[in-house]
């Protein structure tokens, strides 16, 4: 791996740790990503040592303001518990015993203003870096370090050419692909990360490409 | 030629045919890897060196209180102590600079992760209090920062920059080597010079621990912010008056790499060994269980 040098000297971040802050902002940015409007209300449960020393570290303060939109950067994560009760945004954090598949794990239940709900399992692996695990009980694995478009459908022939048709008419680079599913024909997601961001009327586009497509997210 | 180095032969090959700088060829190396211009590589450096120079100065200016309580104004002391310092005013204030940096870590202030937050202290301490004691201006202490990312993505490419999986000769050892090698290049040395103060840097370090108590990058990581920048100073020192590293760089990553895998788990981020598990760290850790304790209770009664 080639890694910038930027990951050497950067990123520029509130302390005090890279996977135990700046990673949990960046594991809360997802949330409000996911619904695609602001978040009405956030249930938390962090695990491992994300719980053990949480705390110490600021991670519930952190996820809280990625939740709120903030960049791990900013001076307005120690008082985010605060800015989130003055927006009326109802926000729950656990700090759970259970024992968690990696060490620094946050699980997210969401609801947006506009009634969309998801749930999904963060994991920061270190300098910042994130993964996000699961999404709806759907296992799956992407980074966030590109645009990330996420189609969930249910398996059928020929959706993820659908889906990839479209991309390539809008000269939409593919960087990652992967194809998650529960079971054959069941609840199925693509993860595809691009190189360039991509805009409403093409999400739209993907939407109504066919009909076994459920939901459209960009990351 | 290709800049994509990997060893530090490699960069010192390309120092040589292409007759430049580290500093230079790590941003020819970020110009190949990344879709950057020179420009934008240049205006992120200078965001980063800004928010260094912020950090210094918001450390010494008060004194602050950690997220535990344990730590905040020792920077300030050692400043005011540097008058009467063996070590001499101007390795005191280095030495103070870069302990204000992890104190504004510790205290969820904002700072640059050098090559991470723990070590955040040591290479704008150096590098920038350096730069003021010799009246060298931005131009010089970012060609120290470039030179210095060379040096981590070498350490990181064939070792690791992270205590949870090389222990702390990782975390601050890597960021006082980056240190040394790029004050010997602002100081006028060549390459080879900067990768043996690197190398005697990291060999000084070798083996050392991450044993944070009650898991918060508070005690002993201030400290060995201080360490991480005289270890920096000496061994650029040493370089610089033709001293060599017996071991070459290339091989003191290696086995840093190697004797992190023989640390045991406890001894890596853990804290469930070294200083951590001393009495006086595992109380503090049960202190902090407590306080915890009581303000979840507290949280969920508003709750209920
Ligand atoms: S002891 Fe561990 S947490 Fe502290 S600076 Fe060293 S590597 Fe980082």
């Amino acid at each position: 791996m080639n890694c910038s040098i930027f990951d050497i000297i950067g990123p520029r971040m509130i302390g005090p740790s890279s996977s135990h802050t700046a990673g949990a902002v960046r594991i809360g940015q997802i949330a409000n990503k996911l619904v695609g409007s602001h978040v009405k209300k956030a249930y938390v449960t962090l695990y491992g040592s994300f719980a053990e020393t949480g705390r110490g570290h600021g991670t519930d303060m952190a996820i809280v303001a990625g939740i709120l939109g903030m960049d791990p950067d900013e001076g307005g994560i120690r008082y985010s518990h605060f800015t989130a009760q003055q927006m009326g945004i109802d926000i729950k954090i656990e700090f759970s015993k259970e024992e968690a598949a990696h060490p620094n794990t946050a699980k997210v239940h969401v609801v947006g203003t506009n009634g969309q709900e998801y749930t999904y399992i963060g994991t920061s692996v270190g300098g910042g870096r994130i993964e996000i695990t699961s999404i709806n009980d759907l296992e799956l694995g992407f980074s966030c370090e590109y645009p990330t478009l996420i189609v969930f459908h249910e398996d059928k022939l020929g959706t993820i050419t659908k889906v990839t048709s479209i991309l390539a008419a809008e000269k939409i680079n593919i960087a990652f692909m992967k194809v998650f599913r529960s079971q054959k024909s069941q609840a199925a997601c693509m993860v595809i990360e691009t190189d360039s961001q991509i805009n409403e009327s093409v999400l739209k586009k993907i939407e109504c490409a066919a009909e076994n497509i459920t939901e459209v997210c960009f990351i | 030629m290709n800049m994509v180095f990997s060893t530090g032969e490699e960069l010192l090959e390309i120092c040589k045919s292409e007759n430049i700088s580290i500093s230079e060829a790590a941003i020819r190396y970020e110009l190949m890897i990344s879709e950057r211009d020179r420009d934008e590589i240049y205006e992120e450096m200078r965001l980063n060196l800004k928010t260094m120079k912020d950090s210094i100065k918001k450390g010494l200016s008060h004194k602050h209180v950690s997220m535990s309580g344990l730590v905040g104004d020792d920077s300030i002391t050692m400043l005011e102590f540097a008058s009467q310092a063996a070590m001499g005013e101007r390795m005191a204030k280095i030495v103070a600079s870069a302990m204000a940096v992890t104190e504004v870590n510790a205290t969820m202030g904002c700072i640059v992760a050098a090559p991470t937050a723990g070590a955040s202290g040591i290479l704008p301490g150096v590098l920038i209090e350096f730069a003021h004691q010799h009246e060298l201006d931005d131009e010089m202490i970012l060609k120290g920062l470039f030179n210095a990312a060379a040096i981590g993505v070498l350490i990181a490419k064939n070792a690791s920059i992270s205590g949870a999986s090389g222990g702390c000769q990782a975390e601050t050892g890597s960021a006082s080597a980056m240190a040394a090698s790029a004050l010997v290049e602002m100081r006028g040395g060549t390459p080879l010079q900067s990768l043996d103060a690197a190398a005697m840097t990291l060999k000084n370090v070798m083996g050392l621990v991450c044993d944070p108590v009650a898991g918060l990058v508070e005690c002993p990581c201030i400290k060995r912010n201080a360490l991480g920048a005289v270890n920096a100073v000496l061994c650029s020192d040493m370089a610089l008056a033709g001293i060599k590293s017996i071991i070459p760089f290339d091989e003191v990553v290696t086995t840093m790499k190697n004797v992190g895998k023989m640390m045991h788990i406890d001894l890596r981020e853990t804290a469930k060994g070294g200083l951590a598990a001393t009495p006086t760290g595992i109380k503090i850790a049960e202190n902090m269980a407590k306080a915890k304790q009581k303000t979840s209770q507290a949280d969920n009664s508003k709750r209920d």
